[in-house]
């Protein structure tokens, strides 16, 4: 885990990345490619820190990888790390409310939807937890997000490396027209400035094969992004997100502009990518959420057009046997 | 409707081009490609070639860019990405407004502010830091060849910023949301998700501002000296195709030297055309099939 923590020493702190070749042995790797690696733990701390600044610990706020390393991504995904506990969060644009004192934990290894009429601040709440809600002109937040038990909004935490921590994926598949398939899948890493090529050859094909791209494009990489399908398009946004080694995926509606098919594939991927990431999904279709979830959140908004949770509780609970009466009527349809 | 617009243009294009080449033959009867490497403008002896003339063109142009395109491009950025509104909006129309003045009053100031003020201090400190290389070395008097860059430079950095300015308002806001998303800075999204996407669109804001330098007349005619050389140094005292065309050709006589001005017309016209194309290939060239989808040019 990579972001900033001024923490006290912590025992057993990561070795330093001093030279490109410091990563886990090979073996690792291997597993990693491969997919899952069950077998494959790896004591907290071991390789995750990527530079080591004086005066400053890094406390892996997760067992999980950091940006700065993405060798033993998937094996060290396997822990539980990327739990998720809001408290207390309100969310404006300016002084319009548009989250309510929201409480939710979101477990990992797991898939928690996110349901509710249009324009109750699903979208808001996905962009407060890895930042990006901020980067709307006036737009504040208050209430905790913690990760792994760190505050993601502490004064130490620098948003720019949160995000790599958290994926997202966008409604519309978003691939970068000029760059090459390749290019697509390494943008975030080369921000860290890793160019090694060798390194970057291994990250692409691992993203390409957990985002269940890989035998379609492995013999064009070279090719624009643009020239795959939509839903093609978007498991390369999904393999981008994965390349910088995240823990937790945050996605917005991603199959609400593809045709069924590629809805499948891409409920089929999360099924898959559940195993090692904590994901938050954002849905308007019932039946997906029905399908790909097992918790689910139902928000709605207030008068005041505020969004706020009803309630948040195992999927197949809250599509047969929900507490909220609000909840009810919105998942048979009775209701926006 | 779109068709019949664009195949009147390609008419006209044509026809202007063939009119020229009827008008100029005499020229190119009597020298040939010849003209186009002849050094020499004798109209008393009826010698005529083209070299100081392209050379101080596509000198002065290219000098130009030099200094307006990455002016231009931080401005363009710092307008579109950076600035915040209250600050953008007035300083856009500032910058366009640099476009609305006369050429003749930018060469007026060009003549009486600017080149003195360049021979004083830029020019200076060239000759002095840089006047071991050639083109470098003094004397620097300040009307000349980097006078008339400059001017050139002032006169397309409006055109090259407000063209850039809105091809990168214009990128859509998931690119940048995108690159953001993946941990980069707001200078890294611009740098590799917004410029990137901006590309054939900024290349298009540069070839206009090209176009207008190669066919400025009026102020590089006033700063650039006149003088038929080809110049080697920057501080030349110089002639473009344009300051050419317009200094002698209301004193011309019928005949030969007309016909040769007239051919120096028709090379300014295929230098213009050329430029373009080969700008186009370029972009065409790095842009790769998603080239296509980047706004603009
Ligand atoms: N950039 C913004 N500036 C101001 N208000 C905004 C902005 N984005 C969203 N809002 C407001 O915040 C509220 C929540 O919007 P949000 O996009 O989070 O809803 P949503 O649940 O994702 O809706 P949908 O299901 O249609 O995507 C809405 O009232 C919306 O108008
Ligand atoms: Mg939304």
């Amino acid at each position: 885990m990579a972001i900033d923590a001024a923490q006290p020493e912590t025992p057993g702190a990561p070795e330093g990345r001093q030279n490109p070749q410091g990563r886990p042995p090979p073996e690792t790797e291997e597993t990693a490619v491969a997919g899952h690696a069950p077998g494959v733990r790896h004591a907290p701390g071991v390789g995750h820190s990527p530079e080591l600044r004086p005066g400053v610990q890094r406390l892996p706020i997760a067992v999980g990888p950091g940006p700065g390393d993405l060798t033993d991504g998937a094996a060290a995904s396997e822990a539980t790390a990327g739990l998720l506990e809001v408290r207390h969060l309100n969310a404006y644009y300016g002084t319009f409310r548009a989250i309510r004192d929201v409480d939710l934990s979101i477990r990992p290894n797991a898939v928690t939807a996110l349901i509710g009429p249009s324009g109750c601040g699903k979208t808001t709440f996905l962009r407060t937890l890895n930042r990006m809600h901020e980067l709307v002109p006036g737009a504040t937040v208050q209430g905790t997000i913690e990760l792994d038990g760190v505050d993601v909004y502490g004064s130490n935490i620098d948003p720019v490396r949160l995000r790599r921590v958290m994926g997202m994926v966008f409604q519309r598949p978003s691939p970068f027209p000029t760059m090459s398939i390749y290019d697509n899948v390494v943008a975030g890493l080369r921000l860290t400035g890793r160019h090694q090529r060798s390194e970057l050859d291994a990250v692409v094909e691992r993203s390409l094969r957990r985002a269940a791209l890989w035998d379609e494009v492995k013999d064009k990489l070279r090719e624009n992004g643009m020239s795959l399908s939509g839903g093609q398009q978007q498991r390369l946004c999904i393999a981008r997100a994965l390349a910088v080694g995240p823990e937790v995926l945050l996605m917005d509606e991603p199959a609400s502009a593809l045709d069924p098919i590629a809805t499948l594939r891409i409920e089929e991927l999360i099924a898959e990518l559940k195993q090692s990431y904590t994901i938050v999904i954002v849905t308007h279709n019932m039946q997906q959420a029905a399908r790909v979830s097992d918790r689910t959140a139902f928000l709605t908004m207030g008068e005041d057009r505020a969004g706020y949770l009803v309630e948040v509780d195992e999927t197949s609970r809250i599509f047969t046997n929900p507490r909220e009466r609000l909840t009810e009527d919105y998942v048979s349809g009775r209701f926006g | 409707m779109t068709l019949v617009a664009a195949g009147l243009i390609v008419v006209l294009l044509a026809g202007i081009t063939i009119r020229l080449a009827i008008e100029s033959a005499g020229t190119w009867a009597r020298f040939g490609l010849g003209f186009l490497g002849g050094t020499t403008w004798d109209v008393v002896n009826g010698v005529y070639g083209a070299l100081p003339f392209v050379a101080g063109t596509v000198e002065s142009s290219l000098l130009a860019l030099i200094i307006a395109v990455p002016l231009s491009l931080l401005t363009a950025i710092f307008l579109a990405e950076l600035a915040p509104r209250w600050l953008s909006v007035p300083l856009t129309f500032l910058v366009e407004l640099l476009a609305a003045i006369p050429s003749v009053v930018v060469g007026l100031w060009g003549v009486f502010v600017l080149s003195p003020f360049l021979r004083d201090t830029v020019e200076k400190w060239l000759v002095g830091a840089l006047g071991f290389i050639p083109i470098f070395s003094g004397p620097a008097f300040g009307i000349g060849l980097f006078s008339a860059s400059v001017v050139l430079a002032i006169m397309i950095v409006p055109t090259i910023v407000s063209v850039s300015r809105e091809v990168i308002v214009a990128v859509p806001g998931a690119q940048r949301e995108a690159m953001l998303a993946l941990g980069a800075t707001r200078w890294e999204t611009t740098r590799r998700a917004v410029l990137p996407y901006a590309r054939s669109g900024i290349v298009g804001a540069v070839i206009l501002g090209l176009g207008r330098a190669l066919g400025e007349t009026m102020a590089v005619t006033m700063v650039i000296g006149n003088k038929d050389i080809v110049p080697t140094r920057v501080f030349d005292q110089a002639q473009t195709i344009a300051s050419k065309i317009a200094t002698t050709f209301n004193e011309a006589q019928v005949g030969i030297q007309t016909q040769s001005l007239i051919a120096l017309g028709l090379v300014l016209l295929a230098i213009t055309l050329a430029l373009n194309v080969i700008a186009r290939l370029l972009v065409r060239q790095v842009a790769g099939d998603g080239g296509g989808l980047a706004s603009g040019g």
